[in-house]
């Protein structure tokens, strides 16, 4: 709500060598000095001075950053700002809010910095009109509804969730408010393994929440073909259209190239292998089997062949692996004379996976670029998982209401009264209603009263 | 009506003469202000028209806050009980609760004699039919017999008593509570000044006559051993206690009202009036959890010198044979002598969202209402609503600042939050669950979450406020010295632990920190190490719930610290929620209803998104800045 701390990115993803992630509010410091590591020093911070370090999950290395404070208020907001300085890329951005968010800051919703800036009065009357539509546009990207069609599955399933953890609890307040009556109390066994349920699902929508983990860590893309059938030249074009930036990822050798680029905002990791085939050449294997793995794990396998030779036997060979995987083919040369067979890959592929390019006039990007959107958001990509958490608001709420849960867990083991392990019960439901917008206080008594016999 | 007379002057006047009217006419004559009590009979103040009984979870938390601000309710049962007990000990401290059963008699008696000696109250029998109200300003009342009092404020508490009627099988006949005359006109004239009214049902069950029952086939229900009290103040304890007798009801039981449902206005469509879920008749009970086997029965004596027992969890509006048929069914109750039988009362109510959180209504000025009125039920409830409206009601006949108690500091302000700002659609009743700030509204920590309130309004007097202090004292300085003693493994600690099933001490430590862990109690440590001087049993218990659960304590501050913030932003008069450019409609419509106070609550409002939030906020800072514009434009 009001004067809490509020984070967001504030570059556009995708679209510079550093990209910022924002905090405003009085627990900003105190949230980047629990994930900032700095290199040289632990000296005071000063104000509007950069410092040099690492930005952490726990112990795991995310990013190598700047970072300024500023001191309220002389700020844009009037409140303490702290600016994270990190690469540009998908990852490192999000991830770095994911963390902020997990510790406390409260993603910014639209406009919320020059909100805050008018409210502490940093600027003038003029502006407040325009700050009001802001917050009140909805927006119209294609990008967003597909996105709020994929999270109705979310809703539901946290909705499971939610409900559930609402039963247990209106059996502990039932055990509270109505002391007298004839109800069984529930068990702390029963109440543990509920609570262990709720985790359980909590984790799995974090882990397992496929296209989420896709619209945060990127679509993981192999543009797999022969030599010279125009793979660099289409991560050239696809990084141009999409002004995406090329970051060196630590751990990937000269082998395999690994791009970020976003395609309407689905941020795609592209990575351009050496080639999957059997080869007696030592150095050339250990790229291949680099390729192999990538191959294996990918989301989306691109497919390239030359439109202006017929297929050869290896054209054949990778046509076999590719079959089985999510994959969009290309056949790429479209300017010059087709010799290839097409019936032969229409016989395995469908239409809508076949797309004619040509990488000298920049012809069929814009059909690839569809067809993956396609892919992402008609859930063609993995049938089984249909419960998608992408926005990171979500995921940290998610995260929050695990740490509370897991926090009544504890409590549970320790068998403390009712009354307090019902704390972080509440807390948890409160921030699971927050993603889907429901108040835990009149569903707990519709509950309460539905399920148990009272009176007197 | 008849004549009309001049009869007198007062600065409160309080209509009705339940839990609700003698908590605000008591609150508001020992706040100095002469106030006048009407009812409509005076053999009926504090009637106790349900259960003979006060307290339980959230309930009893209520009469204790209302003993922390100077009321009376928790006095007045401690004078009158039969039993006592704490309710949910196996449980936190938190929800620790007292209940009572009551003398009904005694209590009724002992309240009026209160009422009596009080000098600055009148109190009189009388039918109040008519407020007196000038430009939307209510000046008086004007009873039945043509009486007319003027007055500064006003304060309703009418209970039940509002176009009354009482509904048994085909029965329905106009009336109060157990065959009181009803209020017929009040509630007529209320909607004319432009109060909207709906209607509530509650309901009653039979009383047997005590001979007529065979105990032996019942479940004995002592009090507790250990001497208890309300009242912060009370020293004497009733011992000899009576008890109550739990029974069940059976297939048979099931059986009788499932074939006479034909015959109850709860689904024949007599009753009109919306019943509370939370203590739903027993032919709903049956309806509604038809898998359920027995259900609970309690016998209540209903006072010390009567045969009258009331038959909790049989709460019913059948014709009267068939709730006859059914007593006899249950163990114990074969030959049971129905001395008055149950039925269901319809009533009207003053939709709570017309009321500010002072309890006094938006749209008459110096009009308060409290209790049954305002859409509760319970005694507590009303209890608790008649004391603040008391003492809003003599602040403003004082020209003081008003008292609204937050969600953080009572359950009597989650009471009056929830109704003046949510609403309700069934008679409310309040819960342990409805509180955000459980751990800190507690049974024990009421004087020191409210006393000192009650100090400054004057309803606290010296004497008891000295004691309060030197209680506090005591708390605060034996916690530091627990933090403060270190301890070191000797023998004696080890032996201490080792039998309190605790894991032995590898350093030393503070006692503070032993007192942490989940085996180890107050008492043991006191044993070891006791303190300098001797220390009253309600501050050991402090000190112990203070220490032992301080991470949750302070959790929760954290969360009162971040709802305070929100709280302390007011909404100025000139808003029009009308004229605000981006509110949802329903949030504009809900908004302009119940005109919140601050941003907190109207964030609480249902139908009031994040996003309208802040627009508001930017409406209220735009138009601050625009005055403090217009203001400079005129100095310069």
């Amino acid at each position: 709500m009001l004067f809490d701390t509020i984070a967001a990115i504030s570059t556009p993803i995708g679209e510079g060598a550093i990209g910022i992630v924002r905090l405003s509010g009085p627990e900003s410091f105190g949230i980047v000095d629990k994930i900032f590591k700095a290199n040289v020093d632990k000296l005071d911070w000063e104000d509007r001075k950069l410092k040099y370090g690492h930005i952490y999950d726990g112990d795991h290395l995310i990013d190598e950053v700047m970072i300024v404070k500023m001191y309220a208020p002389r700020t844009y907001t009037r409140e303490d700002i702290v600016e994270i300085n990190c690469h540009g890329g998908a990852v490192p951005l999000r991830e770095i809010l994911r963390i902020c968010l997990r510790e406390g800051a409260r993603l910014a919703e639209r406009g919320e910095f020059t909100k805050r800036a008018f409210l502490n009065g940093r600027i003038d009357l003029a502006q407040a009109e325009s700050i009001m539509d802001l917050i009140n546009s909805k927006t119209n990207k294609g990008f967003d509804i597909a996105i709020n069609q994929l999270e109705g599955h979310l809703s539901n399933k946290i909705n499971m969730i939610r409900s559930e953890l609402i039963k247990i609890m209106a059996e502990v307040e039932v055990s509270i408010d109505y002391p007298e009556e004839d109800i069984e109390e529930i068990t702390y066994d029963a109440l543990g393994s509920g609570l262990e349920n709720a985790a359980l699902q909590i984790q799995n929508l974090l882990k397992s929440s496929n296209t989420g983990k896709i619209i945060r860590e990127g679509l993981k893309t192999v543009i797999i073909g022969k030599p010279n059938v125009g793979k660099s030249s289409l991560m050239n074009v696809l990084l141009k259209d999409s002004r995406a930036i090329v970051t060196d990822i630590p751990g990937t050798t000269r082998d395999v190239i690994e791009e970020f680029l976003s395609v309407d905002g689905i941020p795609i990791k592209l990575v351009d292998t050496a080639g999957i085939r059997e080869t007696e050449d030592l150095v050339e294997r250990l790229g291949v089997e680099k390729s192999k793995s990538y191959f294996n794990a990918a989301d989306l396998v691109i497919f390239m062949l030359n439109g202006a030779e017929p297929l050869s036997p290896e054209d054949h060979m990778l046509m076999e692996k590719v079959k089985d995987k999510p994959a969009i083919v290309l056949i790429n040369k479209s300017d010059l004379e087709q010799k290839i067979e097409l019936e032969s890959i229409s016989d395995i592929f469908s239409n809508e996976q076949i797309i004619m390019t040509s990488m000298s006039n920049e012809s069929g990007i814009q059909q690839l670029e569809d067809e993956i959107k396609r892919l992402v958001f008609g859930i063609q990509i993995d049938q089984g998982n249909q419960e998608i958490v992408s926005n990171t608001r979500h995921i940290a709420l998610l995260e929050i209401a695990l740490k509370h849960i897991n926090e009544a867990l504890n409590a549970t083991k320790q068998s403390l009264p009712y009354d307090f392990i019902e704390v972080d019960v509440k807390e948890a439901i409160v921030q699971l209603g927050l993603v889907t917008g429901e108040s835990v206080a009149s569903d707990l008594m519709q509950t309460i009263f539905s399920q148990f016999c009272l009176g007197k | 009506m008849s004549m009309g007379y001049k009869a007198g002057d007062f600065g409160c006047i309080v209509v009705g003469a339940g839990h609700a009217g003698v908590e605000a006419a008591l609150a508001s004559a020992r706040m100095g202000v002469k106030t006048l009590l009407l009812t409509i009979s005076l053999d009926t103040i504090a009637f106790m028209p349900c259960n003979p009984s006060i307290g339980g979870p959230a309930k009893g938390h209520v009469v204790r806050e209302i003993d922390a601000l100077g009321g009376e309710m928790a006095k007045n049962i401690d004078k009158t009980l039969i039993q006592i007990r704490m309710l949910n000990t196996g449980k936190g401290p938190a929800v620790h609760a007292l209940r009572a059963q009551a003398d009904k008699f005694a209590y009724q008696n002992e309240m009026k004699s209160t009422l009596e000696k009080e000098p600055n109250i009148t109190l009189k029998q009388a039918m109040v039919e008519k407020l007196i109200v000038e430009n939307d300003v209510v000046k008086g009342i004007i009873t039945r017999s043509g009486a007319e009092y003027y007055s500064e404020t006003v304060v309703l508490t009418t209970g039940t008593y509002l176009r009354g009627r009482i509904i048994i099988g085909d029965l329905i006949y106009e009336s109060g509570p157990n065959n009181q005359q009803p209020s017929i006109n009040l509630s007529h004239n209320l909607k004319e000044i432009g109060l909207n009214l709906v209607r509530f049902k509650t309901g009653t069950p039979p009383r047997i006559h005590r001979e007529s029952v065979d105990f032996s086939k019942m479940e004995i229900q002592p009090g507790d051993e250990v001497p208890r009290a309300f009242s912060f103040d009370t020293k004497e304890y009733r011992l000899d206690q009576i008890p109550c007798w739990l029974t069940y009801t059976n297939f048979h039981t099931h059986m009788i009202i499932n074939s006479n449902l034909h015959r109850a206005p709860m689904f024949s469509g007599a009753i009109e009036g919306t019943g509370p879920r939370y203590c739903p008749s027993i032919e709903d009970k049956v309806v509604r959890f038809n898998d359920k086997p027995r259900h609970q029965i309690f016998l209540e004596p209903e006072g010390e010198f009567t045969e009258e027992m009331y038959v909790q969890g049989l709460s019913t509006s059948l014709p009267e044979d068939v709730q006859i048929e059914m007593l006899r069914t249950i163990p114990g109750m074969e030959k049971a002598e129905m001395m008055r039988p149950g039925y269901a009362i319809e009533y009207d109510v003053v939709v709570p969202t017309q009321l500010w959180p002072t309890l006094e209504t938006k749209k008459i000025k110096n009009l308060f209402t409290a209790g049954q009125l305002n859409g509760t039920s319970g005694y507590e409830e009303a209890a608790g609503q008649g004391l603040m409206a008391g003492i809003n009601a003599a602040c403003r006949a004082l020209g003081k600042d008003p008292v609204i108690l937050d969600r953080s500091q009572a359950y009597i302000g989650v009471l009056i939050d929830d109704l003046v700002t949510k609403g309700t659609n069934e008679p409310y009743r309040l819960l342990t669950s409805r509180a955000e700030y459980r751990l800190l509204l507690r049974n024990d920590n009421a004087d020191l979450r409210l006393r000192e309130i009650g100090y400054k309004i004057g309803l606290i007097d010296e004497n008891r406020y000295q004691a309060f202090l030197l209680k506090k004292n005591q708390i605060e300085s034996e916690i530091e010295r627990l933090k403060a003693y270190k301890v070191k493994p000797t023998s004696e600690v080890q032996e201490m632990l080792k039998s309190a099933g605790s894991s032995e001490l590898n350093n030393g430590t503070d006692l503070a920190t032993l007192l942490r862990r989940p085996e180890v109690t107050y008492d043991m440590i006191e044993s070891l190490f006791p303190g300098l001087s001797e220390i009253d049993s309600a501050v050991k218990e402090q000190v112990e719930i203070e220490i032992k659960y301080a991470g949750y304590i302070e959790k929760q501050l954290l969360q009162v610290e971040k709802m305070k913030k929100v709280e302390s932003k007011k909404i100025p008069e000139w808003v029009d929620y009308k004229t605000i450019h981006g509110l949802s409609l329903e949030a504009r419509e809900k908004l302009s209803k119940i005109q919140p106070l601050n941003i907190g609550q109207a964030s609480r409002i249902s139908g009031v998104s994040p996003a309208d939030i802040s627009i508001l906020l930017i409406y209220i800072e735009q138009g601050n800045k625009n005055m403090e514009l217009n203001q400079h434009g005129k100095t310069e």
